[in-house]
């Protein structure tokens, strides 16, 4: 069964992208959804084995063997990858059958479903990967369909572009990836995770030599392995690329870059938790960048205008929070919030595609409004998605939202720990809560309320350029109606997730049943009582996320609906503040800066300098030179005159005959 | 003193050398070339005629008659070929006929 639900997905890739042309898009989307539903509906029946306690190993074969070093296939299934199959199953086979409507238009489709079954597969295996090189493989091919999918409309130069940097970020964290599978190996000597796991204990206090220091080890390989997770996570210096990537298309989005693959780092940080566990160094930087990424991108998240673009930082935003709660020790808060928010974000971006569809691909959010009397099961759908998000329910309660259980339970934890840099964290997720509220609800208010073009006055006279791949729909023109069922379906569905997920999973992953449902596969040291103390926390510190909450939905209420004129008197109140959220803190050009230009100013001194006038001037291009040199020179001696060609002749005529009357005496 | 073969030679060499100064030293005329040509195959001429009567064989006095048609027939082409060369190009000033350079 295990073996289906992974390979069906590459099965499917495999018709869709080698039969695509003879079983046309049609034939390819049933084909590709119908595998993914069965992979899908196996994936719940093993999450409830795996919950009752069958945990399962499926070894597939040996991948290679290269002395002590032994990487085979193999399915490892404990409650982890149960939770992380349903997640990655659900959401995928949603947005395949959300994909049939969405790209109804697309001339490549069964391009498309192909890419999207095998980042389903390469997902898979990662999250069932038995050892880090399987692992590996696995997000390597994640980042690989990541990179296609992105770059899916290739004759949009932007797309290109947004794929390439996903992909070279992306390069920066595998690279301190593969260095601590390196690390990893050294230490313990084997790279499968049983085998690390048992040795993990016995490397406290050891250290390793490295860059002119001295390290302990297990916080070195941590972090370098943390650096992986970084960039696939999009953690905050490595986060540049995940805005841009919302150049593909929105099911994209909802799959790669909100539900699955950026949630990868978290999944692997928990995965990883025994040697986590060792490293209280390691994890302390693991809450602080989670916490900085959190306030930092929700922070640019408030002033953004692209719908997608608000929903990606919010996205960054709560894989900020998954980091937190890992961070402080709460593994399977972590997963439990990558659980909810699977859900909801994933319930978010199709709605928001949703809206892209029926405004005829127009992202601008000024250039929408009103939208809640022609989209209403859309705007209901985003609404139950805001709320998940926002984090409403009943403080001191388990009722609410699935965003509220999760987000809050973060929340709490981070106030109770007691690791370095938690007080930190702490003030960075409360406030980000509170405005991840605002510019939620300012995406809500903005697109759904008061009317069409309420806000076009502050679009700038180009905003039509680049938006739409489809420059045939004519913006405006069309009426805006809402999207056939197909599309609407799989938003319910979501939206049921984004309800109901928390209340009815709280007692497995956090709340009581933490030690029968969780068993082996997190590992929680001796000193670690995390989810223990965070039930004792304060009540204002309960209450705190939800009146943070109530404060960004009422400045958001107050701007963008009272008082329309407050969001251009406050930018120009503060207009270095505004800028510098605006341009994402400048992110995008520091790094231009730094590392941009200095490559491409190395590139052209090995190029203009190195190659062009070494190598090609000693080599090929000075042979050639010489050459034409010399048959310059022998050209000038063909004059065309017959009289010297005559005169030649003579020469040569009496210099044979001077060699053959005289040749044989001299 | 008397006429013997090696002043009929030296003639010969004479004429010969200059039909070749002709046809390298002229740069104006191309008809000028054709003559030369023929001062040439003249000096062949003597030589033949020279070469026979000294050694008492007809057969060079023979070739040097057929030499002579020869020689007429080929000035009779070239002349013509120099006739359509100026109807061509307008002009058969040797500096202007340089077309067999690469």
């Amino acid at each position: 069964m295990y073996e289906l639900i992974v390979f069906l997905p590459l099965l499917g890739f495999l018709i869709a992208g080698v039969f695509g042309p003879w079983i046309g898009a049609r034939g390819a989307e049933y084909v590709t959804t119908g595998l993914l539903g069965v992979s899908f509906v196996l994936s719940w029946i093993a999450f409830i084995m795996v919950a009752g306690g069958a945990d399962a190993h499926v070894p597939i074969g040996n991948w290679f063997t290269s002395g002590k070093l032994v990487a085979s296939w193999a399915l490892r299934i404990d409650t982890l990858t149960a939770v992380m199959l349903v997640v990655v199953t659900t959401v995928s086979f949603l947005v395949h059958a959300y994909s049939i409507g969405y790209m109804a238009e697309d001339p490549s489709r069964p391009r498309f479903f192909a890419y999207l079954s095998l980042f389903t597969f390469a997902m898979l295996m990662l999250v069932t990967a038995d050892n880090l090189v399987q692992l590996f493989f696995g997000w390597e091919g994640v980042g690989l369909m990541s990179y296609l999918l992105i770059g899916f409309w290739y004759d949009r130069p932007s797309a290109n572009a947004a794929a390439i940097k996903a992909f070279v970020v992306n390069r920066v964290g595998d690279f301190g990836f593969s260095l601590g599978i390196f690390l990893t190996y050294q230490l313990t000597g084997s790279i499968a995770f049983d085998q690390v796991f048992a040795a993990a204990p016995g490397l406290a206090g050891k250290s390793v030599h490295f860059l002119g220091m001295d390290w302990d080890a297990v916080t070195l390989a941590c972090l370098l392995l943390f650096m992986g997770a970084m960039g696939k996570s999009a953690q905050f210096l490595l986060h540049t690329w995940l805005p841009d990537a919302m150049e593909g298309p929105t099911p994209v989005s909802a799959l790669i870059h909100a539900a699955t693959m950026v949630t990868a780092g978290v999944f692997m940080v928990a995965r990883l938790s025994p040697l986590f566990e060792m490293s209280p160094t390691a994890l302390s930087v693991v809450t602080i960048v989670g916490a900085t990424t959190a306030f930092f991108a929700a922070t640019v998240g408030l002033v953004q205008n692209d719908i997608k673009k608000v929903i990606a930082y919010s996205t960054c935003s709560q894989l900020g929070y998954m980091f937190v709660g890992l961070g402080v020790g709460g593994y399977s808060l972590g997963i439990f919030h990558l659980f909810t928010h699977a859900f909801f974000k994933a319930l978010l971006f199709l709605g928001a595609g949703s809206v892209i569809t029926a405004m005829h691909h127009e992202q601008d959010m000024r250039a929408m409004g009103g939208l809640r009397k022609e989209l209403p099961f859309t705007f209901w759908m985003m609404m139950i998605g805001t709320l998940s998000l926002t984090g409403v329910g009943i403080p001191f309660t388990p009722v609410g939202f699935a965003g509220f259980i999760s987000k809050d339970a973060i929340i709490e934890a981070s106030f109770a720990s007691h690791r370095y840099g938690a007080v930190y964290a702490f003030w960075c997720v409360a406030i980000a809560a509170g405005f991840t509220a605002f510019y939620s609800w300012r995406l809500i208010f903005m697109t759904f309320f008061g009317e069409r073009g309420d806000w076009s006055a502050t679009l700038p006279a180009d905003a039509h350029d680049g938006h739409g791949h489809d420059d045939d729909h004519g913006h405006g023109d069309h009426p805006v109606k809402e999207s056939p069922p197909v599309m609407l379906v799989p938003l319910a569905v979501l939206a049921l997730g984004a309800t109901f997920a928390g209340m009815a999973f709280l007692h497995l992953f956090i709340g009581g049943s933490y030690e029968s449902f969780w068993r082996q596969s997190l590992f929680l040291g001796q000193e670690n009582h995390i989810l223990e103390e965070m039930e004792h926390v304060p009540a204002l510190v309960s209450a705190l996320p939800t009146l943070f909450m109530l404060g960004g939905l009422l400045i958001a209420y107050y701007m963008y609906l009272v008082d329309r004129a407050a969001p251009k008197r406050l930018a120009d109140a503060f207009p270095a503040i505004y800028r510098f959220l605006l341009n994402k803190w400048y992110f995008d050009e520091l790094y231009d800066f730094i590392f941009v230009r200095p490559a491409f100013s190395i590139g052209r001194l090995f190029w203009k300098g190195g190659d062009g006038a070494i190598i090609d001037g000693f080599g090929p291009d000075g042979v050639s030179a010489r050459v034409l040199d010399v048959t310059r020179n022998a050209v000038r001696l063909q004059s065309g005159y017959v009289y010297h060609y005559a005169f030649a002749m003579l020469l040569g005529a009496a210099a044979l005959t001077t060699w053959y009357l005289f040749g044989g005496t001299m | 003193m008397g006429i013997d073969l090696s002043h009929y030679l030296v003639l010969g060499a004479i004429v010969f050398t200059i039909g070749v100064a002709g046809i390298i030293l002229n740069h104006k005329n191309i008809i000028i070339i054709l003559m030369s040509v023929e001062l040439i195959l003249l000096a062949v001429n003597i030589n033949l005629v020279a070469f026979s009567t000294y050694s008492g064989d007809l057969t060079g006095q023979a070739f040097a008659l057929f030499v002579l048609t020869v020689a007429a027939a080929e000035s009779a082409i070239g002349l013509a070929v120099l006739v359509a060369y100026y109807r061509n190009r307008g002009s058969i000033a040797v500096e202007d006929i340089n077309s067999l350079k690469g």
